[in-house]
């Protein structure tokens, strides 16, 4: 039993995101307005990214900077932190925030066109 | 058995004709004498392109053109076999008269979607040569579907609500029946690795849990046009359409073609012996038995001339099917060679229902009373057919007939003698009130001013009959149909027929 | 060499276009229309010229930057890529010129359109070449952002159909994301090439069939697949047709690629995934789609909702293909997919010329269209024909596949199913054949036939598309065994 709780607090990092990811999930699906709908999938999307950015770290790891004339004799890898999900994650923050701002410019015309972002409202009007 | 296999082009070369008429005639919408003339050439080429490869084949040459691919290892294969030759010389000769027929009809009764019409004729008439000349079950297949597509417009023909709806029911049925035979073609190229037609069939030999449901699927694809009960349903009420559409739907192409599957299916699909070792011949001609009497029964119960017919030819198909089921020689040449002359006596009696509406608007039997004093040419050509039908001689249906008798009396199968003989019995029943009350009972209204119908329509009724004849007498004219039928026979059962 | 440098190209070259056209907007906007109809064709031809390429000589790699995998960014041409980018940028292209007409009346706003619908264009070609498993999601969402943006151009009900189509999309991308962190979380990579040598050895089954399952998931909401297609019917319904023309064809068919893709060439198949059944569950889902959408398209009054159901049911069949796994029924899917984006795609044409020449979108509206658009209707009944699977339609041919292989398979239920989808077919486009040709339009009724009467044919922009798929349909059956053994072939893995 022990052993079990040890293996799953070692992994909080997993617990965290799951955690963000559900309650990013729920609001997606359980509020009525439409902007929090949005901001629900955006916790969804972070959540997603968290956990990546958080897979990079290392116990007594420092950041992966180096500098120039290192490189010539090698570079002492398992010290440094995984630079690559950094990367990515830096990607698809982009790709979260211009789905963001598309989300938002439809928010912007639902507004004008039904005047609430209610979406029980707007299915009425339609 | 099988002959030598020749690569020649006149097997693809029988469909062009048909194929190239229907294009022209699309685009001839504004000049009827041009549809009218591109249909006459067309009949008259592909007649000719056919009859050309008849000799041969009867002699055991088949001629056999490879096209496309149409999927990695089954190529589009046109074979002009000996059976194929027999389907296809019937379609392609009764196509000629039926478009002369057709052009007299049309504008006997200024009919609408002339264009359409002919187009869709065309159309069936190269699905029908397609089907015919198919050289292996995926390339059946492709051409049995086009057959159904093209029928479609020319069953809705007048598209009030009740063609459309019996256009629905035609639909529902053939193309149920498509897929139940997709099933089975890609069953078979599983099972056999092959879907060529082969006689004496390409499946080995296979467990009955297979080969039941396989042959269920099989013949359910090809039943429903070959109108075996209980999936004959569609025939009557397909009878909506004009009587040009009819006549192809019974003589020349769509219900030929169901039986005609059913032939190559039993003979070159799945073969004799298989069927003989699961004791599946008796299923079919039990079936074939059971329909023969039905369709006949309904056909007594009919006021409508032409759903009359339609259940006569539903109980004369089944012919071709018992025949091919009893196992024998002389049964499969009698079936087989019903399969041509019913098609001929058909034909001359769905002219002849054509002919009466035209020239005098009736439908039913019983409004039938005294017409033969009138038009006694087109009574007369019926008489010849109906008796024919009914195995008069010396009409061909007797010829049929007999053959059939001799074939299963060959195989010591006592019930279907007798079966047949209560058959002839009914269609007697059935057709003599007719013929009685056309000749010798006076007409009932003012009978006066109706004369016989114009000369398109009387020809070629006349010219079937009198081929209805001359089939019996000597069955190798016009066209060696017999020699052909022998020798498809011979190839199925593998063994030496007269 | 051109040659070499292919890959990129086909996504450069509609990224390229993307990028001039709001250019060329402000300066002349009437010549964006043919702008972007020259980067498709650009595109089209591109990718033919790639597939040409890729059968002579094999596969070709491209190595962004010069930096070599795993570490550099590949992109990869070979055979299935090509095949599908020549399907998607074929049909994408013929889409593009449709637009031209079917986008009148929004004067001064070609430029965002076009912008729009040559990025979406882009990203789905860069999603086909992508070699490594991130910059397929990159490329995902570019695509799939073009996509939102050009479903709500369409205004009202629009918009909240993209603003569904939105969330549920990000949603699967971000699921797909997910996935690929767990992959590369066990191997350290991305390259598409790389993770097919290590996966097999990963110890720990468990974490790959999370990870797949997510991948699953997350492709199978861009793709379509029942249960998870609650986006595509309002999308398909609401977009205006010049979309609707555009993305109903291709990004479904897209997003089903790369899911055979990550299947097959990353994960080893069947051999690689056979401790979960993995497979088997998405060639049932398959078989429910089918069903299912069938069932729904027969119930619709509205022409393009129900294409939008067809297109799920239709999807099931490409989902049943993967599923299957064997050589003949992945032919059948990947037939399927050309096959498809042809169909619908001439389907979609029709519908978007009949809601202008006839008024509106019901099936109700289509009456009379044999007489006023022949050629039309002529197409429509090709593309019916096809969706029924009736020869020598191609449709019938991706069928023929799928039912051999699932003969093959030994799934005798599954063959059934697929039959019993035609049959649905049968039922579906028969009731948009019945009123584009047999019931006659009320006024036609008292008028009388006077063939001279408005016999209004969609105009040449709309008509020269739908007449080149309809013709494609028919030629991609005629011809199908070279495509089959000459590209498909090498699905035999």
């Amino acid at each position: 039993m022990t052993e079990i709780l040890a293996y799953a607090g070692a992994r909080y990092n997993y617990w965290v995101y799951i955690a963000l990811m559900l309650v990013g999930f729920y609001t997606m699906i359980a509020h009525r307005n439409l902007l929090k709908k949005v901001i629900g999938m955006n916790v969804f999307q972070t959540a997603i990214i968290l956990f990546f950015l958080s897979t990079s770290a290392k116990l007594g790891g420092t950041l992966p900077i180096v500098p120039s004339q290192v490189t010539k004799d090698g570079v002492a890898a398992a010290g440094l932190m995984n630079p690559l999900p950094h990367a990515l994650m830096l990607t698809a923050i982009v790709v979260m925030v211009a789905t963001l701002g598309v989300a938002l410019a439809l928010l912007v015309r639902i507004f004008r066109r039904y005047r609430t972002f209610d979406e029980d409202v707007i299915l009425d009007r339609l | 058995m099988a002959g030598d296999t020749v690569a020649a082009w006149s097997p693809a070369l029988a469909l062009v004709p048909a194929g190239v008429a229907a294009a022209l005639i699309r685009l001839s919408s504004r000049a009827p004498a041009l549809r009218e003339t591109w249909s006459l050439l067309a009949s008259g080429l592909q007649a000719a392109v056919v009859l050309s490869m008849i000799p041969g084949a009867a002699a055991g040459v088949v001629l056999e053109t490879i096209l496309v691919e149409l999927a990695p290892g089954v190529p589009l294969v046109l074979r002009a076999d000996a059976l194929g030759c027999v389907f296809a010389a019937l379609s392609s000769g009764l196509w000629v008269l039926t478009t002369v027929y057709s052009i007299g009809y049309v504008r006997g009764l200024h009919e609408h979607a002339q264009t359409r019409y002919f187009f869709c004729f065309a159309l069936s008439l190269f699905a029908a040569v397609g089907v015919a000349f198919a050289g292996n079950l995926l390339t059946f297949f492709l051409f049995y579907e086009i057959l159904t597509v093209s029928t479609y417009p020319l069953v809705i023909h007048k598209e009030t609500p009740a063609a459309v709806q019996a256009g629905r029911m035609y639909l529902a049925y053939t193309l149920t029946a498509g897929v139940a035979l997709l099933g089975a073609v890609a069953w078979t190229q599983a099972l056999a690795g092959t879907v060529e037609f082969r006689p004496g069939g390409i499946l080995g030999p296979l467990p009955s849990g297979t080969l039941w449901p396989l042959l269920g699927l099989l013949v359910l694809g090809v039943g429903v046009k070959a109108a075996l009960m209980p999936l004959h349903s569609w025939l009557p009420v397909a009878m909506i359409a004009p009587t040009p559409v009819s006549a192809l739907l019974h003589a020349v192409a769509v219900v030929k073609a169901g039986v005609f599957g059913v032939v190559r299916i039993v003979g070159y699909v799945v073969g004799p012996d298989l069927l003989a070792s699961a004791g599946a011949w008796s299923a079919v001609a039990w079936l074939a038995a059971g329909t023969i009497l039905a369709g006949s029964l309904l056909a007594l119960a009919q006021d409508n001339l032409k759903r009359l017919l339609a259940f006569s030819t539903v109980s004369q198909l089944s012919y071709v099917v018992l025949g091919v089921a009893l196992g024998t020689p002389s049964g499969a040449v009698g079936g087989i060679q019903h399969i041509v002359n019913h098609g001929v006596m058909k034909i001359t009696l769905f002219f002849c229902a054509g002919a009466i509406y035209v020239a005098t608007g009736k439908e039913r039997v019983s409004q039938l009373a005294g017409i033969g004093r009138r038009m006694p040419v087109t009574m007369g050509a019926f008489a010849v057919a109906a008796l024919g039908l009914a195995g008069v001689p010396p009409a061909a249906g007797f010829l049929s007939k007999w053959y059939l008798i001799r074939g299963a009396l060959e195989g010591g199968q006592w019930p279907f003698v007798l079966v047949l003989l209560a058959s002839a019995l009914l269609n007697l029943a059935y057709f003599v009130p007719i013929i009685v009350s056309a000749f010798f009972r006076p007409p009932d209204e003012a009978g006066e001013g109706i004369a016989e119908a114009p000369a398109t329509l009387v020809v070629p009724l006349a010219l079937t009959a009198a081929a209805s004849v001359l089939l019996g007498v000597a069955p190798d004219l016009p066209v060696a149909f017999f020699s052909l039928a022998s020798r498809a026979a011979g190839e199925i059962l593998g063994g030496v027929v007269r | 060499m051109l040659s070499d440098h292919l890959p990129p190209f086909l996504a450069v070259v509609p990224l390229l276009g993307a990028l001039l056209a709001p250019l060329l907007g402000a300066v002349r906007p009437r010549l964006v229309h043919p702008l972007a109809v020259a980067a498709g064709a650009a595109t089209a031809g591109l990718s033919l010229l790639a597939l040409r390429e890729v059968l002579a000589r094999g596969v070709i790699r491209y190595h962004l930057g010069g930096w070599a995998p795993p570490w550099g960014i590949e992109l990869v041409l070979d055979p299935l890529s090509a095949f599908t980018a020549v399907a998607v940028s074929g049909v994408g292209a013929l889409a593009l010129l449709y637009a031209g007409p079917a986008a009148a009346g929004r004067e001064g706003r070609e430029a965002p359109f076009f912008g729009l619908a040559l990025l979406l264009l882009a990203g789905l070609m860069g999603m086909i070449v992508a070699g490594d498993l991130f910059n397929l999601f990159v490329f995902l969402e570019v695509a799939s952002i073009a996509g939102y943006a050009l479903v709500a151009t369409g205004g009202g009900r629009a918009l909240v159909a993209a603003f569904r189509y939105l969330i549920l999309g990000t949603v699967g991308a971000s699921l797909y994301l997910l996935g690929v962190g767990h992959l590369y979380l066990m191997t350290g990579s991305l390259n598409m090439a790389d993770l097919a040598q290590r996966v097999p050895e990963l110890a720990s089954p468990r974490v790959l069939a999370v990870a797949v399952g997510f991948v699953v998931i997350g492709l199978g909401i861009k793709m379509g697949l029942f249960p998870l297609h609650g986006w595509l019917p309002d999308a398909y319904t609401h977009a205006p047709p010049a979309v609707a023309a555009l993305i109903a064809p291709i990004t479904t068919k897209a997003a089903a690629y790369a899911l055979a893709r990550i299947l097959f060439s990353v994960l080893g198949g069947a051999e690689g995934l056979g401790r979960a059944p993995l497979l088997t569950v998405l060639a049932w889902a398959g078989g429910v789609a089918i069903v299912a959408g069938g069932v729904m398209a027969i119930r619709q009054t509205d022409l393009r909702r129900l294409l939008a159901y067809s297109s799920v049911s239709q999807m099931g069949y490409i989902a049943l293909g993967i599923g299957l796994a064997n050589p003949a029924a992945l032919a059948g899917a990947f037939l399927h997919i050309l096959n498809h984006a042809m169909m619908k795609g001439c389907l979609f044409f029709a519908a978007g010329a009949a809601a202008a020449r006839l008024g509106g979108p019901a099936l109700t509206d289509l009456r009379g269209m044999h007489r006023r658009m022949p050629w039309t209707t002529a197409c429509v009944v090709v593309a019916a024909l096809s969706m029924i699977g009736v020869p020598p339609a191609g449709g019938f041919f991706s069928k023929w596949y799928l039912l051999v292989g699932a003969v093959q398979g030994g799934q005798p239920v599954l063959a059934g199913v697929i039959l019993a989808g035609g049959l649905l077919a049968v039922v579906y486009m028969f009731r948009v054949l019945e009123h584009a040709c047999l019931v006659p339009r009320d006024e036609d009724e008292h008028a009388g036939s006077d063939p001279a009467l408005e016999r209004r044919e969609a105009p040449p922009g709309m008509l020269v598309p739908l007449l080149a798929l309809g013709v494609g349909i028919l030629a991609v059956g005629i011809w199908n065994a070279p495509i089959v053994s000459g590209v498909l072939g090498f699905t035999a893995r």
